[in-house]
């Protein structure tokens, strides 16, 4: 059982992700936009050879679109045999939970963050909304073309 | 034969190998007699051997290592005790078997190896070593043992006494001499072989010098790193060309070149590497044919040519299956059984062909029969009947279309689920798995007459050329195996050679008409406001259109990344690539922007004529009559175009004539005579068609000429009535086929009444 997690902000919230899924975190980078890709895609960024998808963290979980700025962060994620980045507004801590029990989703939030989220953890000060590393970078393939 | 030498170049790569491990083995069991892994290692060594020779048809070797193995299995059971003896006679065994393999990698057979000796040796000291003395019967036959093989046993052993002259008696003890004595026939056959390397006066490289076997990983990740070792040369190469003027350093510059050219022939072996024959995938398709052909008591005969086809290693994986499943469904949705196919006229033996070759970059393979065929009506129905489509749909689908249904989940033509398809494999999987490794497969085929399904896939995965375009500021890389040629058009050539039609923009070129798309408009981003036009023509399939870009940059070696899956239901993209300056790029897809964009339908013609050869391509004049309406001559009888002014139209009797080459040309209006109204004329020049006819000439007056066209006409009985032989659609138009037998023929009559 994990019990490391690093945690970041989207939009006020914090969320948190087991460790063994964060490859690394990076500042902005330079990102070659996709067009016509689903609207939560912000390009592809190449991390060292590999290119890696982008995902507006926000965008994905239908928060308020992020202010444009140079200072939101990409947290390098490996999701089954993909490496994505989850574009999130800022780094916070890396939190030790050993002592907590993982809590379901409350069920009154939004339908695009529960589904994103394999649960919550309440510490004394904060609420932690846990990220599942493989829903969260599924996207609707609404823009599919089918033959 | 080939496949012959290959099966026995493998069998020696691989028996060589064994044979050395078996020398390890061999002297490790002398220090450790009693060890049964040893002994067990060493049997199925020689085993192994001994059933491939078999198969092989190497009588010789097999003999020989039938009585190393009895030996062996006696050794491995414990029956009998390891002597030094025993261990040189195994190792003089082992030496035996390497000079027969040496033999047969020369000639091919085993025929000139002289094993007996050595066999004689093995069987006596078996005997002789024997507490039991029943030399002839192994005591035991190991479970491996064939039981045939008690008689084998039993040969050499009759021979005995030819080539043992002193044949050794039983005695326990086995005399130091024998070894010895049987060792001297082995000396001199490998000076043999030497002078025979020296005959053929070149150094002989056996082939297990020739060839090492490697690690596939070991491989790719090579791949991997000659693929970012090319992406840093792009980048030193770009540092280094933008070096100019006096401050330009010539060694970088020079240092760089060279890495290109390193680079580039590294790159270069190291596919080699990968690259195999695709006859790797054929060798297994006459068995797989034949067991079917039993199976389903259909006749067929198998045809595959073009084996040397080399394709990447993980291609020739990943095809196997596909190409597998479309045999299978070749003989069985194809070939019709000995019955059938007599009632209909063919010959009792069906025909597969599997055809591969490298064409423009890409491995093409074609399987066609020459079976029932796919029939569209037949499709349909069962595609409906599945809820694939709905009748609408289906109704109103072109017979081609109707075809590639097969390939849409949940589809599958069986009408009962046989053993051979129907097992949840179908077409869909085949289609999917070959667009996976960026391939594309086409069926075409005509109803009673066949089936033909061609498969296209990339060389390699890895690295391709590509031509980098720059749309809306990014960089877009084309894959070079789809281009054709770039055309610039600027100002008025522009304007003449572009035209809409119907909202779609065509571009005429050499005679045809090119459906263009932007590149913009594809991607949804800006078209960028510029007077000339630059359109890269690209193929896919058997499409050809036209993409528009903003501006071409250059042609480049790039390494296809795959994209996440975030992007796969994006169809314009093939993937994605790091450029020389370290940003990704996407690169487009050819076939996918078609598909997006809907273009195919151009192609009709040319497809019509390509399953359908009663429809030859024809030259016809397009021209416009009546004010407005669409007719077409065969160009063959069209002499001249002539313009003349109304002013030299002079009457011959009731017919319209005008003087022309020291003649008089008679003139035929075409519109009366097609029963159509004569626009009234404005103009001052009348356009002419000189149609000549057995010396008499005849001036057919039309509006104006459209175009001349070859296509392949199928004709239509709508719109037939005197003078015009039925309607064809010719460049996407309805257009009247003049009938000029009977048009000219009733002015011929007049001009006869005239005269």
């Amino acid at each position: 059982m994990s019990t490391q997690y690093c945690t970041f902000w989207a939009d006020g919230l914090q969320f948190a992700i087991a460790v063994e899924h964060v490859q690394e975190v990076l500042r902005t980078q330079a990102m070659t936009p996709v067009p016509r890709a689903p609207e939560a895609v912000l390009g592809l960024l190449n991390l060292r050879g590999q290119i890696v998808t982008a995902v507006d963290f926000r965008t994905r979980l239908a928060l308020t679109p992020a202010p444009d700025s140079d200072a939101r962060m990409n947290v390098i994620v490996r999701s089954g045999g993909d490496v994505v980045s989850l574009v999130v507004d800022q780094i916070g801590d890396v939190i030790d939970t050993e002592e907590l029990r993982l809590q379901p989703v409350p069920s009154n939030l939004p339908g695009a963050v529960r589904s994103a989220l394999t649960g919550v953890l309440t510490l004394s000060g904060a609420i932690l909304l846990v990220v599942d590393p493989h829903r969260a970078v599924e996207l609707p393939t609404e823009v599919a073309v089918s033959s | 034969m080939d496949e012959d030498a290959e099966i026995i170049a493998e069998f020696l790569v691989e028996s060589h190998e064994n044979l050395d491990q078996l020398d390890r083995d061999l002297v490790a069991l002398e220090k450790e007699p009693g060890s049964r892994e040893l002994l067990s290692s060493i049997f199925r060594t020689i085993h192994t051997i001994k059933g491939t020779s078999g198969f092989l048809g190497f009588g010789q070797l097999e003999r020989l290592t039938h009585v190393g193995e009895n030996l062996l299995s006696k050794l491995r059971d414990g029956e009998l005790p390891l002597t030094v003896e025993l261990t040189g006679t195994l190792l003089r065994m082992v030496d035996t078997v390497r000079h027969v393999l040496a033999v047969i990698e020369l000639s091919s057979t085993d025929e000139q190896a002289d094993v007996e000796a050595i066999t004689a040796t093995v069987v006596l000291l078996q005997a002789a070593l024997t507490p039991t003395d029943a030399a002839l019967e192994p005591a035991e036959p190991t479970p491996e043992a064939i039981p045939a093989s008690e008689q084998e046993v039993a040969a050499p052993v009759a021979d005995l006494p030819a080539p043992a002259p002193e044949p050794v008696v039983p005695p326990a003890p086995v005399p130091t001499p024998t070894p010895v004595q049987y060792d001297a026939p082995k000396v001199p056959e490998p000076v043999a072989v030497e002078q025979h390397h020296e005959q053929h006066g070149e150094p002989h490289r056996g082939i297990v010098d020739s060839s090492v076997r490697v690690d596939v990983d070991l491989l790719d990740n090579l791949v991997q790193l000659v693929g970012e070792l090319v992406l840093t040369r792009n980048q030193i190469l770009q540092r280094a060309d933008s070096q100019t003027g006096p401050l330009a350093d010539a060694d970088l510059v020079r240092a760089a070149q060279r890495l290109d050219l390193v680079a580039s022939e590294l790159q270069e072996s190291v596919m080699q590497t990968r690259m195999q024959p695709i006859g790797q995938v054929w060798a297994k398709m006459p068995r797989i044919v034949r067991d079917l052909a039993l199976q389903l008591g259909v006749e067929v005969e198998l045809d595959m040519s073009g084996h040397e086809t080399e394709l990447d290693r993980s291609l020739l994986e990943a095809v196997r299956d596909p190409l597998t499943h479309l045999v299978r469904n070749a003989l069985d949705h194809g070939i019709e059984t000995p019955e059938v196919r007599a009632a209909r006229g063919k010959p009792t033996k069906g025909s597969l062909a599997l055809r591969a070759r490298h064409e423009s970059g890409q491995v093409v393979i074609e399987i066609s029969d020459d079976g029932a065929g796919i029939d569209p009506a037949k499709v349909a129905e069962a595609a409906i009947a599945r809820g694939v489509i709905t009748q609408e749909q289906a109704a109103r689908m072109e017979p081609r279309d109707l075809v590639q249904l097969v390939f849409r989940p949940g589809f599958s033509t069986a009408a009962q689920v046989t053993n051979v398809s129907g097992r949840g494999v179908g077409m869909d999987v085949v289609r999917t798995n070959i667009e996976r490794i960026g391939g594309s497969v086409d069926l075409s085929g005509q109803v009673g007459l066949g089936t033909m399904c061609r498969v296209r896939i990339p060389l390699t995965l890895a690295i391709i050329p590509a031509l980098v375009v720059g749309e809306g500021g990014e960089r877009y890389a084309i894959p070079q195996a789809n281009l054709v040629e770039l055309v610039r058009l600027e100002g008025d050539e522009r304007d003449t050679s572009v035209e809409t039609l119907a909202g779609a923009e065509v571009m005429r070129l050499r005679g045809h008409l090119l459906p263009l798309v932007h590149l913009a408009d594809v991607l949804g981003t800006e078209r960028l406001a510029d007077s000339a036009l630059t359109v890269i023509v690209v193929q896919a399939d058997d499409l050809r259109f036209g993409i528009c870009v903003d501006e071409v940059h250059d042609t480049q070696e790039i390494v296809v990344k795959p994209i996440g899956r975030q992007l796969k239901g994006l169809a314009t993209y093939a993937g994605a690539t790091i450029m020389g300056d370290g940003r990704v790029a996407l690169i487009l897809d050819v076939p996918g922007i078609a598909q997006v964009e809907n273009i195919g339908a151009v192609d009709d013609l040319d497809d019509r004529s390509a399953t359908n050869e009663s429809h030859e391509l024809d030259s016809l004049l397009v021209l416009e009559v009546g004010g407005g309406r669409r007719a077409a001559l065969p160009l063959q009888a069209v002499s001249r175009l002539e313009e003349f002014d109304i002013a030299q139209i002079e009457l011959s009797g009731s017919t319209e004539v005008v003087q022309y080459r020291e003649g008089i040309l008679p003139l035929l209006r075409l519109a009366p005579a097609i029963g159509l109204v004569e626009p009234v004329c404005e103009r001052t020049q009348l356009s002419v068609v000189v149609y000549e006819d057995g010396g008499a000439r005849i001036g057919i007056v039309i509006d104006r000429v459209l175009d001349v066209v070859e296509a392949a006409v199928v004709r239509s009985d709508v719109g037939r009535r005197p003078g015009v032989l039925g309607s064809a659609v010719i460049e996407d138009r309805v257009t009247d086929l003049v009938d000029l037998g009977a048009v000219t023929g009733a002015t011929n009559r007049a001009m006869a009444g005239v005269g």
